[in-house]
């Protein structure tokens, strides 16, 4: 072949480690690590790889090549190892530079046995090729290179626009940069390499090796967090200064960030605890997916407990959270809670409320395109508060949400938004059966993560049950909207929700608005409850969904609005259904249009409860419905309770109207 | 020449000897590397005979350690399969099947094949390359055959 040539003579060097010249012919130059104890594979292989113009770098033992690897972050963007190697196991060596480094590592060996190459597989590995390796086989490297800095960045995305509050995460675009050559940044997604970590992480520690890869966060390295962001004030517990007092080398501060939202969610959850007395009930798990979320959660959790952090109740209520359970009511405050914890915006109903409701909201968003339609129409269908069909939705999808988890490995994230994306309607009508406004509050703590892998993070913590939490989830969905649906939407955060709190109605207004027409009702939404905070969270939650919904979900929105609005109606005798149907209609006709249902509908789902409320009083207003606006926001409990009551009743003809149901398959985007 | 070199490839090919792999490496070679095959094939006798010493001093330990020897097996297989020694790798094969049902004897007379093979293989490289060089770079004429 004539391509080696000359680039032969350009990587004679096996040393070259530059991370330069890879950009323009990708993927010539890219950099490959081989590692094989065997000389003469090394050497065909070194020479094939070259042919391909890769960069090429030998290493006969696996120390060396971790070393090489920990010497020159960045240094590499693939690494092709052996399975048998005498210094140490190619699995582990997969294992540790996935986790170290998390660049694409490809197996190969002469044995072609099923069981190794599923360990391959299981292990992490991108790809396993069986010797001896052919010239073709090693042509399409790149491909994992590629697929995997796509990923990153998609993780990169959601944690981005996930936190609202996270100052720093604003930094991490320019982190990202960094990691561009390769290396998810904190990719909790692999709850085994937690494991592996663990034991690794003696050997982590001094090797700086945790530089963006996913970084498990074992027991130990959260107690450190812990005990930093303590030192700190929760308050101002900033990235950098963790990490300074952490003292982690190899961990950066973008892992730290990440972990920090995720932290702060969980803690917003357990601090809402209180309120309700819910904690407990969270655990009643509604929604099957949660599962191994709780499991995962309850990791989290006892490792957050671990830490004196959080009360034990706490962690009951995250547990419960995440596993989506969230139906009880209780469960949802403490979600809440736990949101507000930190949130100053989510002031709304009660600081913690928001911020659980916040949280929901984002939940809502992880699940854009699915939940829209198919939550709504849970919640309709099911007459059961939105939070809960929220929850269902999220716990459907994110199964793996354990959003407190943060040990949840990234992984069970962008399954879970994987599922979300793909039937996350499919799981909530069954979900709906929740009784309480189980406001996807662990979809909002989801969301706040920063859903990794996808922004959805299905963790259906929709656990609002409380109307209280409803107000506060449209709330806090908005904000936390604005991070989720970032991911959702892939719409590059939602500006205008970071402010959350009063600036919540403007930026949903703007939103509103903004949104494309969102949904009319929205608009009338926002101006009728300008003055009231219990607007706000509808408010928020439309414009959330609207906004970041824009680019996906339009046609969610539509459904998610309406279907909103139905429950509310039902459940709202107040002010009469009636309006609300007739502005969920509006709005569901509009939302169609807007296409950005999906995320709205998601957000939308999660504060059903609430925001159906609102939605209703706001929105009749600009509907021309009857206007009776709830004079007053009922407390939440109450407009959730006859939400809730109304659902069941009045869900069914609010469905029909809209013909939710078949509207929702229609839209889901998926 | 060419075609005598061609034709002494051929036979080693249909005799078994050589396999595709060893066409592989041979597209690999180039003007920058034009002795490229005749380095690996070299590589892999040096490097495999340290691994034919420690299966040959395994093999002498009683009991056999036969998951050692499977292992050891292994990397010379997988040694041998990236140079395209067909009927080293074939023997190979076999011996990693002995181990694996415990057959002492299996295994050493398998073993002693394999040492035969091994030693055919690399006269009959050695010639080739040999002669290869004699002719030069021409024969990448021929390689296509």
């Amino acid at each position: 072949m004539n391509l080696g040539v000359n680039s032969m003579s350009v990587t004679t060097s096996s040393a070259s480690w530059k991370s330069d010249a890879v950009s323009d012919q990708f993927p010539a130059g890219l950099r490959v690590l081989v590692v094989d104890d065997d000389p003469t594979c090394l050497r065909i292989l070194e020479k094939m790889l070259r042919n391909c113009r890769y960069e090429v770098t030998t290493c006969g033992r696996a120390e060396v090549a971790l070393k090489l690897l920990r010497d020159n972050k960045d240094g590499f963007d693939v690494v092709i190892s052996d399975v048998h190697m005498p210094d140490m196991d190619g699995f582990k060596l997969l294992e540790r530079v996935g986790l170290e480094m998390d660049l694409p590592v490809i197996m190969m060996s002469a044995d072609d046995s099923k069981s190794v190459v599923m360990k391959g597989v299981t292990h992490g590995a991108c790809d396993y090729l069986i010797k001896p390796v052919r010239m073709e086989a090693l042509k399409n490297i790149w491909q994992h290179v590629v697929r995997k800095k796509k990923n990153e960045w998609k993780e990169k995305d959601a944690e981005q626009s996930g936190s609202v509050e996270e100052g720093d995460r604003q930094q991490k675009p320019t982190d990202d940069a960094d990691y561009s050559s390769s290396a998810n940044e904190g990719n909790w997604r692999n709850s085994r390499k937690r494991k592996e970590e663990e034991d690794d992480g003696d050997d982590k520690d001094d090797s700086s090796t945790l530089k963006k890869p996913r970084v498990v966060w074992s027991v130990e390295l959260h107690q450190q967090f812990v005990t930093a962001v303590n030192q700190l004030g929760i308050d101002k517990a900033v990235p950098k200064k963790i990490l300074e007092l952490m003292n982690v080398p190899g961990l950066t501060r973008e892992n730290v960030a990440s972990h920090l939202q995720k932290y702060r969610l969980y803690l917003r959850r357990l601090s809402g605890q209180p309120q309700n007395g819910l904690g407990n009930s969270f655990l009643g798990p509604q929604d099957s997916g949660f599962g191994s979320i709780s499991s995962l959660n309850g990791l989290d959790l006892q490792a957050y407990a671990s830490s004196g952090q959080i009360p034990a109740q706490s962690l009951a209520s995250i547990q419960a959270a995440a596993l989506g359970r969230v139906t009880n009511k209780s469960g949802i405050v403490d979600q809440r809670n736990i949101f507000s914890f930190d949130n100053p915006n989510m002031r709304f109903l009660d600081g913690q409320q928001h911020h659980s409701n916040g949280k929901q909201v984002n939940l809502l968003h992880g699940i854009p395109t699915n939940m829209d339609s198919k939550q709504l129409a849970a919640l309709h269908q099911s007459g059961q508060p939105f939070g809960n069909t929220l929850m269902n939705v999220h716990s459907q999808s994110g199964q793996s949400n354990s959003l407190l988890t943060q040990m949840v490995q990234p992984q069970s994230r962008t399954q879970m938004l994987n599922e979300v994306g793909g039937n996350p309607v499919l799981n909530f009508p069954s979900s709906v059966g929740q009784p309480g406004l189980s406001q996807a509050i662990p979809g909002s703590v989801f969301s706040r993560y920063g859903m990794d892998n996808n922004n959805v993070r299905p963790l259906t913590y929709t656990s609002l049950s409380q109307p209280t939490s409803v107000v506060e989830f449209s709330r806090s969905q908005g904000m936390e909207l604005s991070g989720n649906s970032i991911p959702l939407t892939s719409n590059s955060g939602i500006p205008s929700y970071t402010s959350k709190g009063t600036t919540l109605q403007e930026e949903v207004n703007s939103e509103i608005k903004g949104s494309r027409g969102f949904l009319p009702n929205f608009d009338a939404f926002n101006e009728l409850s300008q003055n009231r905070t219990d607007t706000w969270d509808l408010q928020n939650v439309g414009s959330t969904f609207e906004t970041p919904q824009h680019s996906n979900i339009q046609s969610r929105l539509d459904v998610a609005p309406s279907v909103l609005v139905q429950p509310a109606f039902t459940s709202d005798h107040r002010n009469g259904h009636i309006r609300t149907t007739s502005v969920n209609k509006a709005a569901f006709s509009a939302a169609t249009s807007l296409g950005n249902g999906t995320n709205f509908g998601q957000q939308l789902t999660p504060s059903h409860a609430d925001s159906a409320l609102r939605i209703k009083t706001e929105r009749l207003p600009d509907m021309g419905f009857q206007n009776s606006l709830f004079p007053d926001q009922l407390g939440q409990d109450d407009l959730m309770s006859t939400l809730l009551k109304q659902q069941q009743d009045g869900l069914a003809p609010v469905e029909n109207e809209f013909g939710f149901d078949e509207y929702q398959l229609d839209n889901l985007p998926v | 020449m060419h075609r005598q070199l061609a034709n002494m490839k051929q036979t080693l090919f249909d005799q078994g000897y050589l396999d595709e792999q060893f066409i592989q490496l041979e597209e690999l070679q180039d003007d920058a590397n034009p002795n490229f095959v005749e380095e690996v094939v070299t590589l892999y006798y040096r490097d495999s005979a340290r691994l034919i010493q420690n299966i040959e001093q395994a093999l002498e330990k009683s009991p056999l350690d036969f998951s050692k020897l499977e292992c050891l097996m292994h990397q010379f297989k997988g040694s041998s399969s990236s140079i395209g020694a067909k009927r080293v790798k074939s023997e190979c094969t076999q011996f990693k099947e002995h181990c694996r049902v415990g057959n002492a004897d299996g295994c050493k007379r398998t073993f002693q094949q394999l040492k035969k093979e091994y030693a055919t293989l690399r006269k009959k490289v050695e010639v080739y390359f040999q002669f290869a060089r004699q002719i030069g770079p021409v024969e990448k004429a021929c390689r296509s055959k």
